[in-house]
């Protein structure tokens, strides 16, 4: 096995009393794409932080291309790339200067600079934006920008925090593919997510955070396998009903979750699990199989669900 | 596919021992392109200010206190003369107060820039530093303006009076520097501005021996003057424009006065930054 890229030991960070990240361990290797997938307030974004070589850990160990963060902030920070949950853009600026100044911060020349940003307005498509201000961009031009800007000094591993909030399903498909690209030029990607989807497309594995703690880890294919079966059958019998149908449905699949809308029945094989139900005389008002996911593997974990 | 597009990678690119001698001239550059897209109003202000205050305080309230006192004047001069050094260093007071409380608040709470910069090779002493040397720019052409429109109102007597152009800066950089380090700390930036603006940057003003001397305000109330920077810049500013009369033990009060004030606001300003910055 390769050294790893960054490797964290008991990593612990207490705001005051309140403990954001509870001594966590895990490994990210070169090239890789890792995921922190968790609801808001798991501890992925301080996490981030202190992989970025800006938040300082309360204690634990850490190591970023073989540095101390709280010793080489500034030489780790030179190899990172780094996308933030909001965008933080000079919006006085226009698109193509909020590029170059990036650039100029990391020491590149004037020269190279120039030249990587007619580069990266075509890679984040927004050529025509080259002049505009980005206070007149729009929230997915904004994104694309702020990922661009990351890319500038073309760092080592590039650090995407909820990339794809407050996207539409277009924006998120555009930037999924500028990631993978990334990923083929050999750049490690980490990203936090509480989107089971983007996890499930971006990420070669990830771990599960909840309450500042890892619930599991694993590839996304892996996680499922372990913790969910290979599909889901999904009833709703009316928010008032749901309860009541699933005491008395339990018995009949592997594992079973009344949540206040639906019910979740988890089976090797939905369809027959299905006529069995109609066979048994119930009558859910609607029904759906479908194949287990990430979001099944955190309610199985946690008992909640990740978007609440 | 052209040249740029092969990747060489920050291992090879980035020169982190440069960005850190150089950090602060870094961030300086990216402020100073965000002045210039403002720089008329900005250079509006600066010859508009001068001229205005010349003209109403200085000629028009001057031409009747300079009937009343009579040839002797106020501290020997016309009162355009011994108006016109305060007023210079207000307008530096001034210029860098807007460039560091503005954009230090811009860039820990509005658009949060500092912490876009922080995520580069840049520490928070460099982002300090750098957002404070633009306020020096900012200061030194307000008060090189500031000082064209006194020479054309025929308000400097002395052939050194140029080196109030330096004190003022001066004065500017200490009162912004220790503004920066205030603002760096804000969490609610609204109560601030309304404190700053009616209970410091106006009495400052008034009480600063701007308009009549020091000494000609109740002695309780003199006190404002003595930790105001504008007085201290004002005093100098009069003594090398002018020759107003100041002894050598004051005249190091003033400049000492002024260093220790720069270097507790610089000090505060760099360690404030980076504790905020890493949170």
């Amino acid at each position: 096995m390769p050294n790893p890229l960054i490797s964290a030991r008991g990593l612990t960070k207490k705001f005051g009393d309140f403990t954001a990240v509870n001594g966590i361990d895990f490994d990210v290797f070169k090239g890789e794409s890792f995921g922190f997938l968790g609801p808001n307030g798991a501890g992925k974004s301080t996490a981030m932080r202190i992989i970025g070589a800006t938040s300082q850990r309360t204690s634990g160990t850490i190591s970023i291309l073989g540095k101390d963060p709280e010793l080489h902030g500034p030489q780790i920070r030179a190899h990172l790339g780094v996308v933030p949950q909001q965008d933080n853009l000079d919006m006085q600026l226009s698109v193509a200067e909020n590029l170059y100044i990036y650039g100029r911060y990391f020491g590149l020349s004037r020269k190279f600079v120039k030249g990587k940003v007619d580069e990266l307005l075509a890679f984040a498509q927004l050529e025509e934006k080259r002049n505009a201000k980005v206070e007149t961009l729009s929230g997915g031009m904004k994104r694309r920008l702020t990922i661009a800007r990351a890319l500038v000094s073309e760092p080592e591993i590039l650090m995407l925090d909820e990339p794809t909030t407050g996207l539409d399903p277009q924006a998120r498909h555009i930037l999924w593919d500028r990631l993978f690209r990334l990923k083929e030029q050999g750049v490690t990607l980490l990203i936090t997510t509480h989107f089971m989807d983007e996890a499930e497309q971006l990420c070669d594995r990830l771990i599960v955070m909840d309450k500042g703690s890892i619930m599991a880890e694993g590839s996304p294919a892996s996680l499922i396998k372990n913790y969910a079966t290979k599909e889901v059958l999904e009833l709703r019998f009316g928010s008032d009903r749901n309860q009541e149908m699933g005491a008395k449905l339990r018995t009949m699949c592997e594992r079973i979750e009344e949540l206040p809308d639906r019910v979740l029945m988890y089976t090797e094989d939905g369809e027959a699990l299905l006529e069995e139900i109609y066979a048994a005389d119930f009558h859910p008002k609607t029904s759906l199989v479908r194949r287990s996911s990430l979001e099944d593997v955190f309610l199985r974990l946690t008992g909640r669900t990740l978007i609440e | 596919m052209t040249l740029t597009q092969i990747r060489q990678g920050s291992l090879v690119l980035v020169d982190t021992a440069r960005v850190q001698s150089r950090g602060a001239l870094y961030v300086a550059q990216s402020r100073i392109r965000q002045m210039m897209k403002w720089i008329w109003l900005i250079l509006g202000i600066a010859i508009a200010n001068p001229i205005l205050y010349l003209i109403s305080v200085g000629i028009g309230l001057g031409g009747l206190i300079d009937k009343s006192v009579g040839p002797a004047g106020v501290d020997g001069v016309k009162y355009l003369t011994f108006l016109a050094p305060a007023l210079l260093a207000q307008a530096a007071i001034q210029g860098t107060m807007d460039e560091t409380v503005f954009p230090t608040i811009e860039g820990f709470k509005w658009h949060k820039t500092f912490y876009s910069m922080n995520a580069t090779p840049l520490s928070g002493v460099q982002i300090s530093y750098g957002v404070f040397l633009t306020a020096l720019f900012r200061a030194f052409y307000t008060v090189v303006l500031y000082f064209g429109v006194m020479w054309a109102f025929g308000a400097l007597e002395s052939p050194r009076a140029w080196l109030a152009i330096p004190t003022a800066v001066f004065a500017g950089a200490s009162f912004g520097a220790l503004m920066q380090a205030l603002a760096a700390r804000l969490e609610d930036e609204n109560i601030f501005f309304v404190v700053l603006g009616r209970f410091v940057m106006m009495p400052l003003f008034m009480f600063s021996g701007t308009f009549f001397p020091l000494t000609s305000m109740p002695f309780f109330l003199q006190w404002i003057g003595w930790i105001s920077p504008l007085w201290h810049a004002t005093e100098l500013g009069r003594h090398l424009t002018y020759g107003h009369a100041i002894s050598p033990t004051m005249l190091w009060v003033h400049f000492v006065f002024l260093g220790i004030m720069l270097v507790i606001g610089l000090y505060f300003s760099a360690r404030i930054f980076t504790k905020r910055l890493a949170k």
